[in-house]
């Protein structure tokens, strides 16, 4: 069974009296332990596509199915416990709660799932500690740098060991030496077995990936394996 | 997640949202504030009211009635210059009463009269009440003697030249000689001082208990040559009898004055209910003015708060993509505004209880008995919680039913 089975997937803006077809019939299939990058010029539909699969957004027409279950038949809190559980996700622009430590951060997905205030602690130290950034758990987001930043939103998606890691340009706002650190960063999880998905509109980076499937127009306009 | 984790939660990301916004919160809690402010104050002056009325009246005692011509509360003209040609109660009529009445602690008639000029030596004193009155008025009166003696049955009847007076008169003509056995002086009759009656204080700030003058009721009739109606104060001893006790009494009267049946009655019986319940008519009206007040005030202060929590929602609403897209359900999203809400309401509920005592020290100037009890501080915050929850309700509802990609695009 595919970890992610996309069937005929449209999605469609009204914008005044307007139809924006954003995505047009996109239909993949991808396995558990795939490295994945998205591609393809901007606004083809890559960060649509990415939300429909993180379960942000939901399809026009078309169904989606995770780990065998149709995302369609979930109420609000079904899909809250899918993104809590099952999904880890890793934005252009971090997203980090300002206010929050960095190890605050990274604990508020277990919050969510109900995890008691010693356990998370020690489970939120142990991924700040796997990204790198022991020694920078009381920090808050204004007091680091943007690949630190990064890390910190890497280790706060993997904290939950969900099935996937979704990360939508997770190196547009690096340089381009930080933004190899986390592509190592992801390389390592890549190799111990996680699902990841990136959107990117650098060869570079997809370089890295397994896969490559290129949008064009809200279709899916090729689909290759690297070698 | 449960729900005692989900109000921690909410209650540390409010205080840090209160923190990061702390003179806006502030700012935002002054209509509460004065909402809450009036609250207390209302709550506390009602309170005081209410038992500085019962204190006030114990005088009259709980379980006395008093057979009067007129009724104490008189709701039109017509009615009062009805009883003004009411036939007066006579002794001859309390007598009948003594003796027709069983099972009760105590019958006493009284007559009052106002007097000027008390005299003693080269002192003097005015202003003062005067009551005529028997031997049972020490049952029915309710009040203790500090010294000395009350009159018995035996001068009530034989109408001696005597008198039992308050503390304020014993201050006034005495000052540090001791009065009784001394003989004071009232239009142009001698009295012996044979009691002084404890200090009693006044009622409600006016009249003085303790200016009273207490004398045989024959010596008002005949030595003062003053004959006005009696009142008759019967104690009945015990309250779960009262209405037994009216109501014997009631038949009793209209056979001493002989009125035929079918006749309304021409004299009236009264007691201290009477007034409490015209009172908790007065009471309920300054309370429904002002909660009236309280309530438009409250209404306003939670006008400002949805205002400034759309506005914190609007703000956040990256934050609460961030959240949902983590896992927050829509529930954990709504409780933690409606905290936040209710947290600044708080914040303005412990404001307005600090600024009330203020004012009840100063009040306390004035008035020694004010005091805030905890139940309206239990009130006040109720009430303040109760604000935010309700004027937090609409943001908080919009903030948790934004769909997570909509949230997130926002910036
Ligand atoms: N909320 C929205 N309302 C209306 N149109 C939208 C909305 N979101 C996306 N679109 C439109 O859908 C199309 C696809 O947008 P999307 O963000 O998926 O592109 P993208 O491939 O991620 O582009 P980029 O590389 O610039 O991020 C665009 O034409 C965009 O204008
Ligand atoms: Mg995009």
């Amino acid at each position: 069974m595919s970890l992610i089975r996309l069937d005929s997937i449209c999605r469609r803006y009204e914008m005044g009296g307007e139809t924006v077809h954003a995505l047009r019939g996109v239909s993949i299939s991808i396995e558990r332990g795939e490295y994945v990058a998205i591609m393809g010029p901007s606004g083809s539909g890559k960060s649509t596509l990415m939300n429909i699969i993180g379960c942000l957004d939901t399809p026009s027409s078309g169904s989606y199915e995770l780990n065998g279950n149709t995302v369609a038949d979930m109420d609000d809190n079904d899909l809250a416990d899918i993104r809590n559980r099952e999904i880890g996700f890793v934005f252009q622009t971090f997203n980090l709660l300002s206010r929050s430590t960095a190890l605050r951060n990274v604990e508020l997905p277990l919050i969510y799932a109900g995890v008691d205030i010693d356990e998370r602690r020690e489970i939120a130290l142990a991924a700040l500690a796997d990204v790198g950034l022991a020694d920078r758990v009381e920090h808050r987001p204004n007091e680091m740098s943007g690949g630190q930043r990064q890390r910190v939103a890497v280790a706060r998606a993997l904290v939950n060991k969900p099935s996937l890691l979704l990360a939508d340009e997770p190196t547009g706002n690096l340089d381009s030496k930080t933004g190899e650190e986390i592509l190592a960063l992801f390389k390592a999880l890549h190799a111990k077995g996680n699902t990841l998905i990136v959107v990117t509109h650098e060869e570079e980076v997809a370089r890295h990936a397994r896969r490559i499937i290129r949008i064009r127009d809200g279709l899916v306009a090729s689909d290759e394996v690297v070698t | 997640m449960n729900i005692g984790s989900e109000i921690s939660e909410g209650l540390r990301i409010s205080w840090e949202a209160l923190r990061g916004n702390l003179m806006r919160s502030v700012l935002t809690t002054v209509g509460i504030v004065i909402g809450i402010v009036t609250v207390t104050l209302m709550a506390t002056a009602l309170e005081y009211l209410n038992t500085a009325f019962r204190d006030a009246i114990s005088f009259l005692g709980t379980d006395v009635l008093y057979v009067d011509r007129n009724e104490w509360f008189i709701d039109n003209n017509n009615k009062f210059d009805r009883m003004q040609r009411r036939e007066k109660i006579t002794m001859a009529q309390v007598r009948a009463v003594e003796e027709g009445l069983s099972g009760v602690s105590g019958v006493a008639p009284s007559v009052m009269q106002g007097v000027e000029g008390l005299r003693y030596g080269d002192r003097s004193t005015g202003g003062v009440l005067m009551i005529g009155t028997n031997e049972q008025f020490i049952i029915t009166g309710g009040a203790s003697l500090a010294s000395g003696r009350f009159m018995t049955k035996a001068e009530a009847a034989a109408n001696r030249d005597l008198c039992i007076i308050g503390a304020d008169i014993a201050d006034k003509l005495f000052e540090k000689e001791e009065p009784l056995g001394k003989r004071i002086t009232v239009a142009d009759q001698r009295l012996e001082v044979i009691g002084i009656f404890e200090k009693r204080g006044s009622v409600l700030g006016g009249m003085s208990l303790d200016n009273q003058i207490v004398i045989p009721i024959q010596k008002m009739n005949r030595g003062f040559k003053w004959d006005p109606s009696c009142v008759i104060q019967i104690k009945v001893g015990d309250t779960a009898r009262i209405p037994a006790v009216r109501d014997e009494l009631r038949g009793l009267m209209r056979k001493i004055r002989r009125l035929p049946p079918g006749r309304e009655d021409d004299f009236a019986i009264n007691q201290s209910e009477a007034l409490v319940s015209q009172f908790g008519k007065v009471s309920a009206i300054i309370a429904a003015a002002g909660f009236f007040i309280t309530g438009l005030s409250l209404f306003v202060g939670g006008i400002g708060i949805m205002n400034i929590m759309f506005v914190s929602v609007a703000e956040r609403t990256q934050e609460i993509g961030v959240r949902k897209a983590i896992g927050a359900r829509n529930r954990t999203v709504l409780l933690q505004f409606l905290i936040e809400a209710a947290a600044i309401c708080l914040l303005g509920g412990i404001i307005a209880i600090g600024i009330t005592r203020g004012l009840v020290e100063v009040a306390r100037v004035y008035l020694p008995k004010v005091a805030m009890s905890w139940s309206v501080v239990v009130l006040a915050l109720t009430v303040a919680v109760g604000t935010g929850l309700i004027s937090g309700f609409l943001p908080a509802w919009r903030a948790a039913r934004m769909r997570p990609v909509d949230a997130l695009r926002k910036d």
